[in-house]
């Protein structure tokens, strides 16, 4: 009998695979991971109490910090929070222009968390680059009707800062032909791969009941075969108009996420087709030409919630009747979706964690806050 | 797709757990203003309960009305008012709108029993809350700050926490 011995180590804070400053502290049986805890608050920076001292329409572009991969998500769930706060209506066309970039914020957050799931894996640079490829043309895209890549700073209350420009449309169209061959060949990268087969099957195995009483929300609960999309569970928007499917998974494992992501992908694309054939008919203008940007809401809360393409983003909003808010609470993805984290890696190698974590897909900005 | 209005919620827990609800009185936000118009009361329709049965309805919305995700525990410092509020919000996996629980504590002695041994999804949202605002979750296998590190003295989202200052940042003055 060989005799053995348990070893903490820490993996992180400063570790290329931890995706920004991210802690492990892990417990080790030679490889086999006995116990882990997460340890975080590096990037922390008091996000709620910064955006207390602030009026609501600063926190507009202070949203796009939290997950800086999608701004645009994070903009459009504040702004709901404070539409409903305030009782801003949201003419349809504003709807509709939301709602594209959305969808596009969505394909470019998978496509670059698969890349960097390879990444991760041990695959230098080349295949991150084949995920950050169209996401370079959706940046473009952003540019133009925002006139920023990452920090877009594009919705306002009632609608969205800008109309979009002229030379929008066909650029999307051009991305929309592309992009059906580009989510095929991340595909095969996954799937036609032995040796990534055999880091991802069966690692990493969060069940149905574990993944609902953890509350994980977005690809990982999506993964574990539970078909919950706050697009359709509470449809926001114009999302009830639109026809898609909710992909799902059948063990709940690394490789199972990837594939939702992947499918996902597909659907928003079926989304930002059914939003260009009906954007033209659309009623209103880009905002809501009434809505006061300067608000100052009645006494009284509000909670808005979106699909964000990590899980649900929720914000909860309560007015004291001034000009700022009173309590400004996110509920960020990324942070609830790391609760089952030392689950999921019990058992597995220590090489097991980054994949793990990678498919968990996390942003630090948003999970310090 | 499930949907429950507050009152429906509020008569179900009524029925399942009768000593569980508290009425609480609409509540002030700010202090009154020397001149200019009165602020509202803030007076939310959700079914307060008392924090002594709030494990036992949780587990009602979870168990019985099948409200199985938790989605969020937000606290709220009402400091004029001298009290917490704790809003936790369930939703059901099916859909439909989500259902809301509050709960109020004195601000000077914050202690609420903790949900995580019977449902884990509690656990990073009661660090968070005890982290930021010192409310004592009884029964947490792991309560240590989650954010701040583990010196750190006081509770930064407390409205009374001071705003400027090198009080927390120079070591011993």
């Amino acid at each position: 009998m060989l005799q053995t011995q348990e070893l903490q180590v820490n993996i992180g804070p400063q570790h290329p695979s931890t995706h920004g400053v991210f802690r492990m502290l892990v417990t080790v049986d030679g490889e086999t991971v006995v116990d882990l805890k997460p340890v975080f608050g590096y990037l922390h920076r008091n996000h709620e109490q910064i955006a207390e001292a602030n009026t609501y329409l600063q926190n507009m572009p202070y949203t796009d910090r939290l997950d800086y991969f999608n701004s645009m998500a994070n903009n459009h769930a504040y702004a709901m929070a404070v539409e409903r706060l305030a009782g801003i209506e949201v003419p349809e066309r504003a709807e509709y222009i939301r709602v594209l970039m959305v969808e596009l914020t969505r394909i470019l957050n998978h496509a670059s968390a698969v890349g960097f799931m390879i990444n991760d894996m041990g695959a230098w640079q080349t295949p991150l680059a084949f995920g950050m490829r169209e996401r370079e043309k959706i940046l473009d895209l952003f540019e133009m009707a925002s006139g920023a890549r990452l920090m877009c700073n594009y919705f306002r209350f009632g609608g969205v800062a800008r109309d979009l420009p002229p030379e929008f449309i066909p650029n999307l169209r051009e991305l929309l032909v592309a992009l059906p061959a580009y989510i095929d060949e991340l595909e095969r990268l996954l799937r036609d791969n032995e040796i990534l087969l055999q880091r991802a099957v069966g690692i990493g195995i969060l069940p149905r009941e574990v993944a609902l009483s953890y509350g994980v929300t977005g690809p990982v609960l999506r993964g574990s075969g539970i078909p919950y999309d706050v697009r359709k569970a509470e449809p926001y928007s114009v999302y009830d108009r639109f026809d898609f499917d909710i992909p799902i998974g059948k063990v709940g494992d690394v490789y199972d996420r990837f594939l939702v992501r992947i499918e996902e992908m597909r659907q928003s694309k079926r989304i930002i087709e059914q939003v260009l054939e009906q954007l033209p008919d659309a009623k209103g203008g880009h905002i809501n030409p009434k809505a006061r940007q300067n608000v100052r809401p009645p006494v009284g809360d509000a909670y808005a919630r979106i699909e964000s393409p990590k899980g649900e983003l929720g914000f909860y909003l309560v007015s004291d009747g001034s000009g700022k808010p009173y309590r400004y609470k996110v509920r960020a993805p990324s942070f609830i979706n790391l609760t089952p984290l030392a689950d999921m890696c019990r058992g597995y190698k220590v090489a097991d964690i980054v994949v793990i974590l990678g498919s968990i897909d996390i942003v630090m900005g948003e999970v310090d806050r | 797709m499930p949907e429950m209005s507050p009152a429906e919620l509020r008569a179900r827990l009524a029925a399942a757990l009768p000593d569980a609800l508290v009425d609480v009185a609409p509540l002030a936000m700010t202090p009154p203003p020397a001149h200019g118009p009165q602020p509202g009361m803030f007076h939310p329709p959700d079914p307060f309960v008392h924090p002594d049965h709030l494990v036992a309805a949780a587990l009602f919305v979870r168990d019985t009305l099948g409200y199985a995700l938790l989605s969020d525990i937000a606290v709220v410092d009402y400091l004029y008012a001298g009290c917490f509020e704790l809003v936790y919000r369930f939703y059901h996996p099916s859909g439909g709108p989500g259902i809301v629980l509050r709960v109020r504590v004195p601000r000077d002695a914050p202690q609420v029993p903790s949900l995580t041994p019977h449902w884990p999804a509690a656990n990073f949202h009661e660090r968070e809350a005890f982290d930021l605002f010192g409310v004592e979750f009884v029964g947490h296998p792991y309560l240590r700050r989650i954010y701040m590190w583990d010196e750190f003295e006081g509770f930064p989202m407390r409205k009374d926490f001071p705003r400027q200052g090198d009080k927390y940042l120079g070591g011993d003055e």
